[in-house]
């Protein structure tokens, strides 16, 4: 099952023809991502160079094109108009990748978007997810069936990859590599550190389930709590890996969460014991102020909550493997 | 970013906030000018003068002071620009102060807190305010949490005035007091929206005794402190312009302008890193194996082999530097650019004593997207990289990088 995207989930790219949009894109769809087409306003009726149809608008794309999912690659200005208008759309999963969105454009972009669901919740339809901004976005990893050098002959033809990272560290619950036949979703605030928990649990013979980036701005889409109920309700999701790092109380609320709700076992790691306080560390969220969003308080509240600490970065797989029973 | 307080101040003016009468000094010989100007103006023998720096700990350091007199304002002044102010924020060598704020200083009645920041857990703008200002907020905030009182600002209406109205009653206000409190309150939330502030603080906010001419007393901002979304200042030329390079840490100015972020540390092990989380992990990483890192550097994302090679100048420009850890896990980076980079910097750097490559131990993990074509170009220069170990993974190369120093 995994949550957020499947196989199948039909994603378009808003801002396909910049220079991000356009490897990116390209990235997904020789993986074997069902790429439908792109958004660049004017460009509407011309193709990319994989084929791709090009629409002037997101309504456009609906019409034409059908995609459950979109990725967001327009420049910072305009980033939180091109989330407003995915969800005008009806677009189900919007993963915004662009960073540096100015914060109060979130703040009204969460507004909207809140709005929305609570009158798509009223009516009996499902909320739409928004993933970031700032983030490496989502993927259901595959079993490799293809080289990837192509669109024609993608990586694998069972996964789902919407954003930036390398697809090739994931696995598969099916593939040879996989040895203890487990899958474990991911979830982050940070991309390359998503990328080295993948890394760590593939080479301990883990697959994957979902890994989901939720990016490191202070007001965003989906966080940790949301992450979280999705991989408790996921029968193919065997345990959870959360990484987080210094800055709000996300992690803390979390922590509440998993105590309260989460029956299957989670590691945890929080980024930045070392940094010092009052620092911007590069994500616009990762700052400790008044005391407040410290490595320690995190640390303790996920311990408490009884999830398994991994100590440094290099541990996060094992940590993962000793909170299975598999160590 | 952040700015001095008298932008703070002129800032806060320009949307309608009552503030005291001041001038800016750079110059000691203006000074004895400028506090008879303030004065006749103000109708007090009293002036504040306060240095213009960001680091806080001026009042200790013997940087903020009452005058009451020319003699003395031009006393205080020769002081303050011709010494480097000290303090607990400043580290020993302090600071230059080049400019100072000339106040009229005021009677206070009652002190004041008043901020708008963005409540994250709530993702909303949010209005703190107390009546016990003037005192450190954090401490207010530990052992007398009912003394601060939130209001959430609407996304789209802002801070409506019902709400003003209510948090100046609340902070024990009265008669004219709450009207002048709720103008000023609606002031800072327009100025908070308007210029894309990530805090913007009053404290003091101050409420003056009875006069005749007011004699429910007045509301004034005495000391204001503002800090701007940096992800916003692109549609903020004005405040663009209020940027203070002197401020700021060369090396960090130098690294922003190739899309590098950089922050200096105390320890003697240099990071290279893609991506601000694995980053942060690095450092606690090494931390961890005993060692203490020196910089925090995010190469980002998209960096050219030029922004690479100045990255190992800048980390290079420390001279606590004794070990490089470069830590890459490729995912829009390729490793073949930070590779390239890499043997760049080391055919290119000059050492102090004339000669060319890296004289310190450099230890480099490579992972993730090209990385095969990357560890091929480190191969093939290895006579240019003679201090160069390679590394497993992230725990092996903080262990040899700490082991090698």
């Amino acid at each position: 099952m995994a949550v957020l995207v499947q196989p199948d989930t039909k994603v378009i790219c808003q801002g396909i023809t910049g220079a991000f949009g356009a490897v990116h894109t390209k990235g997904c769809h020789r993986y074997g991502t069902r790429m439908v087409g792109g958004v660049t306003p004017g460009k509407g009726g011309t193709k990319d160079a994989n084929g791709l149809p090009i629409f002037d608008s997101v309504k456009q794309a609906v019409e034409e094109a059908a995609p459950d999912a979109t990725m967001i690659f327009v420049p910072p200005p305009f980033a939180g108009d091109a989330i407003l208008e995915a969800a005008d759309a009806g677009i189900r999963l919007i993963c915004a990748i662009t960073e540096g969105v100015p914060v109060q454009d979130m703040v009204r972009v969460r507004a909207v978007l809140d709005e929305m669901n609570n009158a798509r919740r009223l009516a009996g339809h499902a909320p739409i997810v928004l993933v970031g901004p700032n983030c490496p976005g989502v993927i259901t990893p595959g079993p490799k069936t293809g080289s990837g050098a192509s669109g024609d002959d993608p990586y694998t033809r069972g996964g789902c990859k919407i954003g930036i990272m390398p697809g090739y560290i994931h696995t598969h619950r099916s593939e040879a590599k996989c040895t203890t036949g487990k899958a474990v979703g991911i979830v982050s605030r940070s991309g390359t550190l998503t990328y080295e928990a993948v890394w760590q649990t593939s080479n301990l013979g883990l697959a994957q389930s979902t890994c989901i980036g939720i990016g490191g701005d202070p007001v965003r889409g989906l966080d940790h709590v949301g992450c979280l109920e999705l991989f408790e309700n996921d029968p193919d999701t065997d345990g959870i890996l959360m990484i987080g790092e210094i800055g709000g109380s996300d992690e803390e609320a979390a922590a509440s969460y998993i105590k309260a709700n989460v029956k299957k076992p989670v590691a945890a790691f929080i980024a930045g014991r070392t940094a010092p306080p009052g620092k911007r560390m590069g994500h616009a969220g990762a700052i400790i102020s008044g005391g407040e969003g410290t490595a320690e308080s995190k640390i303790d509240a996920l311990r408490s909550a009884g999830c398994t600490i991994a100590e440094t970065p290099g541990d996060m797989g094992q940590a993962m493997m000793a909170a299975m029973g598999l160590s | 970013m952040k700015i001095h307080e008298h932008q703070a101040r002129d800032l806060l003016a320009s949307f309608g906030v009552p503030v005291p009468p001041a001038h800016l000094c750079t110059n000691a010989q203006d000074a004895a000018r400028l506090y008879k100007e303030i004065t006749d103006q103000a109708g007090t023998d009293l002036v504040v003068v306060k240095a213009q720096v960001h680091a806080g700990g001026r009042g200790k350091a013997g940087f903020v002071k009452l005058v009451r007199s020319a003699d003395e304002a031009t006393e205080a002044a020769t002081f303050m620009l011709t010494n480097r102010m000290v303090s607990n924020q400043t580290g020993p060598e302090g600071l230059p102060v080049s400019k100072l704020l000339m106040a009229a200083g005021v009677d206070i009645a009652h002190e004041y807190y008043l901020a708008i920041t963005t409540d994250r857990a709530t993702r909303q703008n949010v209005l703190i305010a107390s009546a016990e200002g003037g005192v450190d907020i954090e401490e207010v905030a530990e052992h007398n949490p009912k003394a601060i009182l939130k209001t959430p600002l609407h996304p789209l209406l802002g801070l409506q005035p019902h709400q003003a109205r209510e948090t100046a009653f609340r902070l024990g206000l009265k008669g004219k007091q709450v009207n002048q409190a709720v103008k000023t309150m609606t002031a800072l939330a327009k100025c908070f929206l308007a210029k894309d502030c990530s805090i913007a603080e009053i404290n003091p906010l101050v409420l003056t005794p009875p006069t005749d001419a007011h004699p429910d007393g007045q509301i004034l901002a005495i000391d204001a402190k503002f800090n701007f979304d940096d992800n916003a200042l692109f549609r903020h030329p004005d405040l663009q312009a209020l940027f203070d390079p002197a401020e700021e840490n060369p090396a960090e100015l130098r690294a922003a302008s190739h899309g590098l972020t950089y922050i200096a540390l105390d320890g003697n092990i240099g990071c290279l890193v893609n991506g601000a989380g694995l980053a942060m992990a690095t450092m606690d990483t090494i931390k961890h194996h005993g060692g203490e890192p020196a910089n925090f550097l995010d190469v980002g994302g998209s960096a050219s082999e030029q922004a690479v090679t100045e990255a190992f100048n800048i980390i290079l420009s420390d001279e606590r530097v004794q070990g490089i850890l470069v830590n890459i896990f490729g995912g829009i980076m390729d490793c073949a650019v930070i590779a390239q980079g890499i043997v760049n910097a080391a055919k290119t750097y000059k050492n102090n004593d004339g000669s060319t490559g890296f004289q310190v131990p450099l230890v480099v993990r490579l992972e993730g997207t090209n990385v095969e074509a990357g560890r091929e170009i480190l191969k093939q220069a290895s006579a240019s990289l003679p201090t160069l170990q390679a590394a497993t993974d992230l725990s092996d190369g903080a262990r040899k990088v700490t082991v090698a120093i």
